[in-house]
């Protein structure tokens, strides 16, 4: 009847679990009573679950990140604590059995749960801004996207208390992550988290990458396009064209779990270095998805509060394709100490250098155009400062890295780990913060509190350094990445100071914390009227804050790049005036929600082996899709009148405060 | 003035980790002991001061246009339209370009002399062969000229060049000794191998570095590196063991997931047991066949379908 799963799936002997699952649970029941005593279940499901409004998305794709950013760094502390007590023979508190699910639950949420949605979420909250669209191309499939990354991410913390997560690295290399050696649900609970979240990542790709294309306003070219909308157009082509291989592998994983086929096995013909070579081949552009969008930020930031034209426009397109193009070539220098021949691994070295080139030129760009400007320290601005500094050191780590010859023995060593903690931390998170504060107005029409912004960043910057140091120090000695204790008790003070480091992050994820609460408690005071609080360049900030649902009342006429700031210049007004027209947008769906939620409920039933519930599952899942497709009733038009009102009561707002 | 001094503050941490890494002299890799280790620890460091040549123009201007063009200091210029210039957008694509192509003819160089695979030996009749089989989760290695096998160490004469055969008899682990130099996967079925030497007696720390499940974190092993004298000496204490090792038997046992396992000697191993150990895995192939043959010995492992390189 049930499967796999019994109440033995439950870790009662673990008190670590236990007590994660208890406040988990208190944390859930306290959320979901205050919903109910607020009677906020109507709005939040009329307002914010079926809305296919990209601007609530991408707010919502943030919260699930910072959720899962708490889940992921509390792993993250608790290796480190682990380290700094297993030295010379001690055990430390965490037995293999649990260290090793939760590196392995680290690594996955990291990159899929908070890295992805942070730039799904900002690509979402800005994207059709920029470009002066009313929203994404297909804006049903922008819901279920959302909803399928989250039933993903419930998915993942499920197996945080029924049953496991794997214990195989992020990556779940074969054999290892085969059902010989991994017999258990964690592996499955992987692949069906990855496979539902990852179908809502490739729908996204699309999305973004036709809706870039296709809606722009009136007279934005491609080469008047904001960088951010740039990097963003970019980063959908790699989501495209890499995670189709990332889905393709998972399912040929899946077959031998489940059918006992032998793609990836030991024996009877399976190979695992296909699986290695596949993994990287999504892996490497997974990356560059990543950091293309931070890039984005940086540069709309730096341009923004220097209060000048970014420099080099064009070099700054061309550098951002030409690492497109190249992201898809380098994947081998994930794995040199597999033994492939001279020839292959000095072709994916000095390929994997070249990114390098365009790299470096965008940072010089970032530089020239600080100079001869006026630049402004907000926090937007310190993040990008201490990107550049962290990344130039994360990107030259990365090019002795892709050294062969030096990669022998640095490979698999902890200086690995500190090389992308570098480039993700102070590349990915950095940019994706400085996003955050950046467009957090455009988003609620208040801006976020300056003081704790700015102590966030130093605790991180300060506590990144402490913490990754130590790491490519102790890479030296020869530690290795993902042991759970070690002989040599000359590394523990590396380990100690490395775990002051992770404390002092936590002081910045807590200062982040603060920072919403003030924000929010002193919203009347920062209050941003205008729409444009930095005194911006770039489109979405010729709208109120918030924007509008539908955007903008007129859709803008573009007359070149930073087109806001030319008309700012030329002292046009940027509040649209009448006569106003009907609008057509789309209406909300229940059918992004309930399609992901039997979506869930087969990747759960998978996951156990509980058969007849993977098909109410599978047939919930194509019903509800056939129930959407033949519904006609999609759109409607918002009346010119119903637009005038809005637009009025903005108007007025501006007056009052001026 | 309080966010420069911050600044200014990031700068000192950032020199002061630099020194670090390069004063970790004591270190495995930055005091290798032998000919592939000592090549890795100069490719590392001339690749890194080749990337001060940008990297600290980079942070120095960073700092210093950050502090110059700052808002309140209405002394500097203010271009507001500035954003382009022919020159400097050159040299920023031609100053890394130059550096780069000088990395890639060191990585090209680099990865055919430090080649894993080849030989270090002037004349291959002077290397010697030690065959490594990563097991869950210990290192079987197996003399196959001496006709011995022990468990978690292995022992090898100085200044000679050693031939490490690698593979697996469950999954994916890395040989790596890091005072010698470079690593490679074991993997199982597949007949990977990579070439050491070392030129200073001493125990040297050894290890697995790709993880491969519950035990990996005890997957060590010493690798001793000592005179010729003491070589034999050593391949005799190894004789005098009463543990011996059959394949399949013996191996099978031995095969079962153990952690931390303790050293052990065997003063005899089935001949062609390494040979034997890749082939198990090649069920469901052609050459199943030959394996029901138990044929293996030194001779067939050239045409040996699944070697690493044959198959990338």
């Amino acid at each position: 009847m049930f499967g796999k799963l019994s109440i033995d799936a439950i870790p009662f002997h673990d008190p670590i679990i236990m007590v994660v699952a208890v406040a988990m649970a208190l944390g859930g029941i306290a959320l979901l009573g205050a919903i109910t005593y607020f009677r906020k279940w109507k709005w939040l499901w009329t307002e914010w679950f079926t809305s296919v409004d990209h601007k609530k998305l991408g707010i919502m794709y943030f919260i699930v990140a910072l959720v899962m950013l708490i889940r992921g760094f509390s792993d993250a502390i608790m290796m480190r604590t682990q380290l700094a007590m297993a030295s010379a023979g001690a055990e430390g508190y965490l037995p293999p059995e649990h260290y090793d699910q939760i590196f392995t639950a680290h690594g996955v949420i990291m990159i899929f749960f908070v890295a992805m949605p942070m730039v799904i979420g900002l690509m979402n909250l800005v994207v059709p801004l920029q470009i002066g669209a009313r929203d994404v191309a297909y804006p049903f499939l922008n819901n279920l996207s959302f909803w399928l990354f989250a039933a993903g991410a419930i998915l993942v913390n499920i197996s945080l208390v029924v049953g496991e997560f794997a214990k195989t690295g992020w990556l779940a290399y074969a054999p290892l992550s085969g059902i010989e050696y991994s017999p258990g649900v964690g592996v499955d609970y992987w692949i069906w988290a990855l496979q539902i979240s990852g179908i809502g990542t490739t729908l996204t790709g699309i999305n973004f990458f036709v809706t870039i294309l296709k809606m722009r306003t009136k007279g934005m070219t491609m080469f008047r396009m904001p960088i951010f909308t740039w990097t963003s157009l970019c980063a959908n082509v790699l989501i495209i064209a890499s995670f189709p291989i990332l889905t393709a592998t998972i399912a040929l994983l899946t077959l031998d779990r489940y059918l006992g086929m032998h793609f990836f096995t030991n024996d009877f013909g399976g190979n695992m270095m296909m699986y290695v070579n596949l993994i990287w081949a999504w892996g490497h552009p997974e990356v560059y998805i990543l950091i293309l969008p931070a890039f984005g930020v940086f540069s709309e930031v730096i341009a923004t509060f220097a209060r000048k034209r970014l420099f080099g426009y064009n070099t700054m397109v061309w550098a951002t394709v030409a690492i497109t193009l190249l992201s898809f070539i380098v994947w081998l220098h994930h794995f040199f100490t597999m033994g492939a021949g001279a020839n292959v691994n000095a072709f994916f070295g000095i390929m994997t250098m070249i990114i390098a080139i365009p790299t470096g030129v965008k940072v010089f760009n970032w530089l020239f155009t600080m100079f001869r400007g006026r630049l402004e320290f907000t926090s937007p601005v310190l993040w990008t400062l201490g990107f550049i500094i962290t990344f130039t050191l994360g990107g030259m780590t990365g090019v002795m890295l892709a050294i062969p010859g030096a990669n022998f023995v640095l490979h698999n060593s902890l200086f690995v780990i500190a090389h992308f903690h570098n480039v993700i931390i102070g590349g990915v998170l950095f940019g994706m913060l400085a996003g955050l504060t950046y467009w957090f107005p455009k988003a609620f029409g208040f801006t976020l509190n300056e003081k704790w912004g700015k102590r966030s960043f130093w605790c991180w910057l300060i506590g990144f350094y402490l913490a990754f140091m130590p790491l490519y120090v102790l890479s030296f000695f020869g530690a290795v990445r993902r042991m759970q204790s070690y002989e040599t008790a000359e590394w523990q003070p590396w380990m100690l100071l490395a775990w002051v480091g992770a404390v002092i992050i936590l002081f910045g994820i807590l200062c982040t914390v603060i920072q919403f609460y003030v924000s929010i408690r002193d919203r009347k005071q920062n209050q941003d009227v205008t729409g444009d609080p930095w005194d911006a360049r770039t489109l979405e900030w010729s709208t109120s804050s918030p924007a509008p649902f539908y955007n903008f009342a007129h859709l803008p006429d573009v007359g070149g790049i930073d087109s806001f700031w030319a008309q700012k210049q030329e002292g046009l007004k940027s509040v649209s005036e009448g006569p106003y027209q009907d609008i057509h947008m789309p209406r909300n769906t229940v059918a992004g929600p309930i399609i992901s939620l039997f979506a869930l409920i087969f990747g759960f039933a998978l996951v156990w082996h509980i058969w007849w519930l993977a098909a109410v599952g599978a047939i919930g899942t194509f019903v509800s899709f056939l129930a959407r497709v033949f519904n006609d009733d999609i759109d409607y038009y918002v009346p010119a009148s119903e637009v005038e009102r809005i637009e009025r009561e903005h108007k007025e707002r501006l007056e009052m405060q001026a | 003035m309080r966010r420069p001094h911050h600044l200014r503050m990031l700068g000192i941490l950032l020199l002061l980790t630099l020194t670090l890494l390069l004063t970790g002299c004591s270190s495995e890799l930055l005091d290798p002991k032998g000919q592939i280790g000592s090549e890795q620890r100069t490719l590392i460091l001339t690749s890194f001061a080749l990337m001060q040549i940008v990297v600290v123009p980079v942070i120095v201007m960073t700092l210093l246009f950050a502090w110059r063009y700052r808002g309140s200091n209405k002394d500097a210029a203010y271009h507001p339209e500035w954003a382009h210039n022919n020159w400097i957008e050159g040299i920023v694509w031609f100053i890394p370009c130059i550096i780069i192509i000088f990395l890639a003819g060191l990585t090209w160089y680099t990865s055919h002399s430090l080649d894993p695979h080849k030989s270090i030996a002037d004349d291959p009749s002077e290397q010697m062969e030690i065959q490594a089989v990563s097991l869950d989760w210990k290192w079987l290695f197996i003399y196959p000229e001496q006709g011995i096998a022990t468990v978690n160490e292995v022992a090898f004469p100085t200044d000679v060049p050693v031939r490490f055969r690698v593979s697996s008899g469950s999954v994916m682990n890395a040989f790596f000794i890091p005072t010698l130099g470079s690593q490679i996967y074991a993997m199982a079925g597949m007949d990977n191998d990579v070439h050491l030497i070392a030129d200073q007696e001493g125990v040297y720390d050894g290890r697995s570095t790709n993880y491969s499940g519950a035990g990996f974190s005890g997957m060590t092993f010493d690798a001793i590196a000592t005179s010729q004298a003491g070589f034999e000496s050593w391949v005799e204490e190894v004789r005098q063991s009463d543990q011996t090792l059959d394949f399949p038997e013996g191996y099978n046992e031995l095969a079962q997931p153990s952690e931390d396992h303790p050293v052990e000697y065997y003063s005899e191993v089935s001949s062609g047991m390494y040979e034997d150990i890749i082939k198990s895995f090649h069920t469901g192939r052609d050459d199943g066949e030959m394996h029901a043959g138990h044929g293996g010995t030194e001779d067939d492992h050239d045409d040996m379908p699944m070697s690493a390189e044959a198959a990338e």
